[in-house]
């Protein structure tokens, strides 16, 4: 082994990438040559560290120091302060990484970091996902040994249904149950199959899981394959994926060259092998029976179940599906124990939940916390609260399937029950902030659009349902909405949950559903007032002239092409509301910019 | 359905039939099949399809509704630059549909559309996972985030 | 790949090298590199070390440099931190003093007085 006295971690994530992450890896391997010390320092691109707000992110180990917004031009400066003089350079530190005092604080202490509980996440940002070696190093593949080399398949399926693991894909079923159908299924051909279509807006920590450690989803499905009799598994990643696909796919070659995937793994009599499919963009397929019958090269749409697919699944045999965050769990509780995961969370919801932060908050990126922390830990502590001095409004959790979660509520601890209870729902872990900017029927609205355009049309209460209850939303964030209309969309709702085929229908109506119980009186500020309280949808904005901004120069009242304005000369003018049609031309014309919408 | 008005090159036809042969053993090959007929070609107008369907030998019918149902497949050529204004949710919430208004005045086309001059096309994605970054932006392989509406014309001139 | 012990031994192979990034060091040796450690041979004694600790496949060490601590006229020097945070300097080293103290010190947790700052200091009085 060659040994490097310092290690610079550099992010590799979508997140980083996209805001530059590779010049940088570049510049520093450039510049570390240049100063003669590419023998004593190694620079090693990484997975996601979370913090994508602060990206491109770069770390310097052995001092742990977490450097944030690095820009290429950053780099002769760390090289020549850092790595060859010793000195931090404190300026591009992340700065809840100092102390008032100056002192450097370890990145484990930060807020942001001190209240998380990495499982799922625990190697994403710490190894060089490229590199096989690295993952055994942090005790990869030891499960797999483990459970080949010691234990029964039913010893497998033992310990995952003590863990208490439940699927992350949004539903929360029982994984150690769900194994335990598809090993008691008969038939000689198995599958084991991996949802990667993490198709929730909003969500990205599959994604973050597939680039930062994509041995790990190697390691759990083929444990998983021995556990229920599959020779084979697909990972059904979708095509948006790119760094993810490309990953997964350098892991899956690196396994084999090693020999664990393949045949006779460990020399025993267990073969196994992994494929990858891409998806086609289609939302729809994130549902368990649409996405077999996309693997299986058709129109993504679903079936009704039962069967299930653990009965009869891919190509009509019996198959294991689970999502990728599901399968990150998995080789650590092999190996640590179901007791030790099952200490960790609620009664009934254990383990931890890797949330994707989003919207109005400050620190937004990926955060792995116990189930049963709360809303306002995650938002407050872990997210560092509201920016721009605004109130929190609302957390939406769960994606289009989801709901929102008033301010009320934000002491409600984060677990499958309680979201549910509240008329949310877990969801892939999407969990997006919202403040007094965003109107609520706007949000809804927005995830209703969603829902439209993805339905994949096999069924007509979602084919044509949502689209009734979009127009009608449409309807009344246009100004039109009469009385009864949100009775309409509440009845409507009921039949879209009830007669749907698949879980993409019968959760279309949760948005409005949530959003309705915690927010009506904004509704009804639409329905009734014509009236946004948010003031974010624009057909129910007044253009109006501030008095004191007016100076009486009648432009305004001239271009209005429907004379709604009227005033004296050197007089303050006023918008007549009736008349007004909001064409915007007084907005563009008055030379003291003393008209606007509100 | 778009009408191919001009004649598949021979060297196409040929490149496709052997994309194909490479994954005929293949279990739903269909999908697949696809992707890399259209990272080859562009896009997939009926007379492509029409070889898909004989080299796989399945009707298509089948192929042109796979490739009508999945987003990723067009059957209308795009610009040489794709520009996706992500509508995932952080990116809504944060304001995109602002940053997409401001992309369909610059380019002059609506969301679906390709500029006359066939350099540009513009599609309103589905979440990226950049959410960190939001609101977020692609051309192509490039990836802007956090921009504001006013950005969005420096952002396009970089690539005229 | 056959065995449980091909995998053990890839993992021990590589998991000094991942250790770095721990921040569990049981070892923690600081070199000054300041323009006048370089100038009397700092350079010479890092790279020293990391041939030390790769050849004797040596875990839970965190070598780093350090600036000026103040006494140049001591340079080249470096600092071994245990975990319990006893430090100790080491001054006016040489490879070979320096491959000494790695044996004596990290290897079998004997400080090598003769070469501490305290030992300099009170001949120097």
């Amino acid at each position: 082994m060659e040994f490097y006295r310092s290690h610079v971690l550099v992010c590799g994530g979508t997140g980083c990438t996209s805001s530059g992450s590779n010049k940088i890896v570049e510049a520093f391997k450039e510049e570390i040559k240049k100063q003669g010390l590419d023998k004593e320092v190694k620079v090693i691109k990484t997975g996601c560290f979370g913090l994508c707000a602060l990206g491109p992110i770069v770390i310097v180990y052995p001092e742990g120091s977490f450097y944030s917004l690095v820009t290429p031009e950053d780099v002769p400066e760390l090289v020549s302060e850092h790595l060859v003089k010793g000195r931090i350079v404190t300026r591009l530190l992340y700065h809840e990484t100092l102390d008032e005092d100056e002192a450097i604080k370890s990145l484990y202490e930060v807020d942001f970091y001190k209240k998380q509980h990495r499982i799922a996440l625990h190697n994403c940002g710490v190894i060089n996902p490229e590199d096989i070696e690295e993952y055994i190093a942090m005790d990869g593949y030891q499960a797999l040994a483990k459970a080949l080399l010691e234990m029964t398949p039913e010893q497998v399926i033992d310990e995952i249904q003590k863990s208490g693991l439940r699927g992350r894909g949004g539903g929360g079923f029982p994984t150690g149950l769900k194994w335990k159908f598809t090993y008691n299924a008969e038939g000689e051909q198995k599958y084991v199959a991996c949802n990667a279509d993490e198709g929730d807006p909003g969500a990205f920590m599959d994604r973050s899981i597939l680039e930062g450690d994509p041995h790990a989803l190697v390691e759990a499905m083929t444990i998983a394959g021995y556990a229920v009799g599959a020779n084979k598994g697909f990972v059904y990643v979708r095509a948006e994926y790119p760094i993810a696909v490309k990953r997964l796919q350098i892991a899956i070659e690196q396994a084999k060259e090693y020999g664990l995937l393949g045949n006779h793994i460990f020399d025993t009599d267990f073969s196994f092998d992994l494929e990858i499919r891409l998806g086609a963009g289609a939302f729809v397929c994130g549902e368990e029976t649409a996405l077999i019958t996309s693997i299986e090269g058709n129109r993504g749409e679903p079936r009704p179940r039962p069967p299930f697919p653990a009965v009869k699944g891919l190509f009509g045999k019996p198959t294991l599906l689970n999502n990728v965050e599901t399968y990150a769990n998995v080789p650590q509780i092999i190996l640590k124990g179901a007791d030790w995961f099952a200490s960790i969370g609620t009664e009934k919801s254990k383990g931890t939940k890797v949330f994707a932060l989003g919207g109005k908050i400050h620190n937004t990126g990926l955060v792995e916390v116990p189930m049963g922390t709360t809303l306002r830990e995650v938002v407050y502590e872990i997210g560092g609260g509201i920016p721009n001095g605004k109130k929190f409004k609302a957390a939406q959790t769960g994606g289009p399937s989801g709901g929102c979660i008033p301010k009320e509520l934000i002491d409600t601890p984060i677990d499958f029950d309680s979201l549910i209870s509240i008329g949310s729902m877990m969801g892939s872990g999407g969990l997006i902030v919202m403040d007094e900017d965003n109107c609520m029927v706007d949000i809804a609205k927005f995830f209703l659009e969603f829902t439209v355009d993805e339905s994949c049309g096999k069924c007509s209460p979602c084919r044509i349902g949502t689209k009734r209850m979009l127009e009608l939303l449409n309807k009344i964030t246009e100004g039109r909405g009469e009385d009864g209309d949100i009775e309409k969309l509440e009845q409507l709702a009921e039949t879209i949950q009830s007669a749907s085929l698949c879980g993409l229908g019968q959760t279309a109506p949760n948005p409005v559903l949530s959003t309705l119980r915690y927010f009506r009186d904004e509704y009804e500020a639409h329905v009734y007032e014509k009236r946004c309280p948010a003031g974010a949808c624009k057909s129910l904005l007044k253009v109006v002239i501030d008095e004191e901004a007016c100076r009486g120069c009648t432009i305004c009242a001239k271009q209005c092409p429907v004379n709604a304005i009227q005033g004296e000369r050197k007089q303050a003018h006023v918008i007549d509301q009736d008349k007004c049609i909001k064409c915007g031309v007084c907005i563009e014309k008055c030379p003291f910019h003393a008209i606007a919408k509100r | 359905m778009s009408k191919c008005c001009c004649e598949i090159p021979k060297e196409t036809v040929e490149a496709i039939r052997e994309i194909i042969a490479r994954h005929k053993e293949q279990e739903g090959a269909l999908i697949p099949v696809l992707h890399e007929v259209q990272e080859y070609y562009g896009y997939l107008p009926f007379e492509i399809q029409k070889i898909v369907a004989e080299e796989l030998e399945i009707p298509l019918t089948e192929v042109y509704g796979v490739v009508t149902f999945y987003t990723q497949f067009s059957l209308n050529p795009v610009g040489k630059y794709k520009v996706g204004v992500c509508m995932g949710t952080a990116c809504y919430v944060k304001g995109s549909d602002k940053v997409l208004e401001e992309v369909e005045k610059v380019l002059g086309i609506k969301v679906g559309e390709t500029t006359e001059d066939g350099f540009f096309s513009l599609e309103a994605t589905r979440c990226i996972g950049a959410c960190g970054l939001a609101p977020v932006i692609t051309v192509n392989d490039d990836v802007y985030g956090k921009i504001g509406a006013n950005e969005v014309a420096d952002i396009l001139k970089k690539y005229q | 790949m056959k065995t449980l012990e091909e995998l053990k031994a890839i993992r021990d192979r590589k998991i000094s090298d991942l250790q770095l990034r721990k921040e569990n060091f049981e070892y923690r040796i600081a070199v000054g590199m300041g323009t006048c450690g370089i100038a009397a041979g700092a350079r010479e004694i890092m790279t020293t070390l990391m041939e030390e600790i790769e050849r004797r496949q040596l875990k839970n060490i965190s070598l780093t440099q350090t600036g000026c601590i103040g006494v140049c006229r001591l340079e080249p020097l470096m600092e071994i931190q245990d975990s319990k945070g006893e430090k100790v300097t080491y001054v006016n080293l040489t490879p070979e003093k320096t491959k000494k103290i790695v044996v004596d010190h990290i290897i079998n947790g004997h400080i090598v007085k003769e070469y501490t700052i305290g030992y300099a200091e009170d001949i120097n009085k």
